[in-house]
């Protein structure tokens, strides 16, 4: 077989109470078809998930890690963006 | 050793649930025989989960029947009868060749499979109608995967294409006897526990006849079809089949899982 050609894919895969498609690895198919069956067999024996996305890797653009610091560090000392200062009144306690 | 098994030869249903068992068993057989040598690792595991399956199905099954015999275990049945006491088509004994062979083989069990078990989730036989449908919805998938490859091999490369017409063409010989009404067959029938095989031969027949066509394979053009396992009458094959599945439990019969 001839897998020089099969490009990878990421997956991405939903659990049965959950919201969002979590990922869960990668693999190799010839298309995006046969990467949703390979997902199938590979990532949802043990019932992971109930959905599956495949996205091919060439198509996920990720931040750089070199560029955490100047991305990331600044969000971390301004508090004021967080919804912490409000008193909840006790009409509304489960909000 | 243990006293012999005899078969109750007076009890159709028994025979019934071996015919179907012993499909699902020695093709899941062959399957598992892929473990750890898959060419890819997605279609190792794929197979073998395949496998886990149909054994699966077929330990339903020899439950059902332990029960029915009262002095048996489900073990009994995989482990300690000879060949001539399977009654299983012989498609499901050839050998696992290459990938492409191994998909060749499924779509045509698969195919069969599927049919049989559609009809079979309205059996009269409560048991065997729930056996059917929790193994309807696995089928389904092995269905799938199957027609799935035979579309990507057959209407693949040049070198795909032919290596998956051979095994076509060597196996299609094996294709029908699924179909040749036991008088097992005829006897379940009767009582509503088994399914009607010149009716569902046709189905079966248009599926593969559509996949096949889709795939730009061609069907061989065959009068003669293969048969004998109903019978309890194998291929060659069989023989060393069980050598490696029952070495174990006959070297050391007390072991316990």
């Amino acid at each position: 077989m001839d897998k020089k050609n099969w490009p990878l894919f990421e997956i991405f895969i939903r659990s049965k109470n959950g919201l969002h498609h979590k990922h869960a690895g990668s693999l190799h198919a010839a298309d995006a078809e046969m990467a949703i069956q390979n997902a199938r067999d590979v990532y949802t024996r043990r019932l992971e998930g109930v959905s599956i996305w495949v996205v091919e890797s060439k198509n996920i653009t990720a931040s750089n890690p070199d560029d955490a610091e100047k991305l990331f560090d600044p969000a971390e000392d301004k508090i004021y963006r967080h919804p912490t200062f409000y008193e909840l009144p006790d009409e509304v306690k489960h909000m | 050793m243990g006293k012999e098994i005899r078969l109750s030869t007076h009890h159709p249903l028994l025979r019934y649930i071996l015919q179907w068992a012993d499909n699902s068993l020695i093709i899941g057989h062959r399957l598992s025989e892929w473990c750890g040598h898959g060419p890819v690792l997605e279609q190792d595991i794929a197979m073998t989960n395949i496998a886990l399956d149909l054994i699966g199905e077929a330990r339903n099954l020899y439950q059902y029947a332990a029960e029915i015999e009262g002095n048996k275990t489900e073990d009994d049945y995989p482990f300690k009868r000879k060949e001539n006491e399977f009654y299983n088509c012989l498609l499901t004994e050839l050998p696992n060749g290459h990938f492409g062979d191994t998909i060749v083989r499924q779509f045509l069990y698969d195919t069969f499979h599927y049919f049989l078990l559609e009809e079979l989730k309205s059996s009269n036989d409560e048991r065997l109608s729930l056996i059917a449908r929790k193994s309807f919805k696995e089928v389904s998938y092995h269905l799938d995967f199957s027609s799935k490859w035979m579309l990507r091999l057959g209407d693949g490369t040049e070198k795909s294409h032919n290596k998956i017409q051979e095994a076509l063409n060597d196996k299609w010989i094996y294709s029908q006897e699924f179909f040749m009404a036991s008088e097992t067959d005829f006897i379940m029938l009767d009582e509503n526990i088994g399914v009607d095989l010149s009716a569902i031969q046709q189905k079966v027949n248009d599926y593969r006849q559509k996949i096949i066509k889709e795939a730009t394979l061609s069907i061989p053009e065959e009068q003669f079809f293969q048969s004998g396992g109903k019978n309890g009458t194998h291929t060659e094959y069989l023989g060393y089949i069980l050598t490696d599945m029952q070495y174990y439990p006959r070297t050391y019969p007390n072991t316990t899982w």
